[in-house]
């Protein structure tokens, strides 16, 4: 796989931003930076200038392991018709709100 | 806001246009590199402290203009003013020159800035001081920026230092501006307005020549030249630069879009 990496061009990375306290980070998009210090100032230019976020998270994309798209059937249609994985027959007591 | 009553002394207001002036000028220059970035991520980068820099500029000119009392707005003191009346340091209006000499610059710039702002922090003029505070937080990023450039550069392949070293070489006298001595500095040192900018000297010296010397840079010897931006005496550089800024204003008054 690495083969195919050109290594003129500087290691792609993946950026996940928090746009607020107690939300998660997801990710928005991705950036080129020779190490992690350079793509967190770079995410930083690149992504919060309109006040997207209160923090940043940077990783390598080639550390991130990804399912092969090539194998969802077998990965994900089997979930398909299993709705009692699905907790939605139970009855639940009227004080209990917001499940 | 402003405690103080206009119209305030010409000391007073010229100490406020040195400022906007160099911060309006380089954000001018760094606005030359929007399109133009050696990779994308930094084309932004540089544009982010542009505008930084320019809204820095537009604040102090608003506040000069209000203590000024003469209805001189912000696009006044930008576009209509002449060379002469200009007052940035002279190293700002030199043209960016290669990405070493860009980031050079912005590092020995910024640092001083950031001298600047924090002793502005208790100034007597409540709404330079505000603005300082604000100012002091894109000035902090923007040292730390160059900074990283600095070190990665300097201390970085034989092509990227040598052009570092050429780039201090040639900035490092235009520094000598940023402490040399100014006709206000007896009226400013009396109204306590801000620091004489002699007395930033230290702070910065403490600041920049260790990050120099972990990008295994040379400092420069000190020579005679001081350059005489801050009196209103350009270089060859600062019209053409004028012209191209200014055009809109000077080629239809007063147009709006």
């Amino acid at each position: 796989m690495n083969a195919h990496v050109n290594h003129k061009e500087w290691p792609l990375w993946e950026v996940f931003i928090r746009s607020r306290n107690g939300l998660d980070h997801k990710h928005c998009g991705s950036l080129h930076a020779v190490d992690a210090a350079m793509a967190l100032k770079n995410a930083r230019d690149v992504f919060t200038r309109r006040m997207e976020g209160v923090s940043v998270w940077v990783v390598r994309a080639d550390d991130i392991v990804a399912s092969d798209p090539d194998v969802k059937p077998e990965m994900f249609d089997p979930a398909a018709d299993k709705i009692y994985r699905h907790p939605t027959f139970y009855t639940l007591p009227d004080e209990v709100n917001h499940m | 806001m402003n405690t103080l009553t206009a119209p305030v002394s010409a000391a007073h207001l010229n100490y406020l246009l040195r400022i906007a002036d160099s911060s309006l000028i380089l954000g001018h220059r760094l606005s030359e590199w929007c399109g133009h970035g050696p990779v994308i991520e930094e084309d932004i980068a540089l544009t982010n402290v542009a505008l930084d820099l320019i809204g820095q500029a537009r604040a102090l000119y608003t506040h000069a203009g209000a203590s000024e009392g003469r209805d001189r707005d912000e696009d006044v003191f930008a576009f209509n003013r002449p060379q002469e009346e200009f007052c940035n340091v002279s190293m700002v209006e030199l043209p960016n020159g290669d990405y070493a000499c860009t980031i050079v610059r912005n590092f020995l710039f910024t640092a001083f800035q950031r001298e600047l702002w924090v002793a502005l922090h208790s100034s007597p003029d409540a709404a330079l001081a505000q603005i300082a505070a604000k100012s002091v937080k894109e000035t902090r990023y923007h040292v730390q920026h160059a900074s990283d450039w600095t070190v990665r550069m300097g201390d970085g392949t034989d092509e990227s230092h040598a052009r570092m070293q050429r780039a201090l070489d040639y900035l490092w006298p235009y520094t000598a501006e940023f402490f040399s001595a100014s006709l206000d500095d007896g009226e400013i040192a009396m109204s306590g307005i801000g620091p004489v900018w002699a007395s930033l000297e230290t702070g910065w010296r403490k600041a920049v020549l260790p990050l120099l010397d972990v990008a295994t840079l040379q400092i420069p010897t000190r020579t005679a030249f001081v350059s005489r931006g801050k009196e209103g005496t350009h270089g060859e550089h600062m019209q053409t630069l004028l012209n191209e800024m200014q055009f809109l204003q000077r080629a239809h008054p007063n147009c709006k879009w």
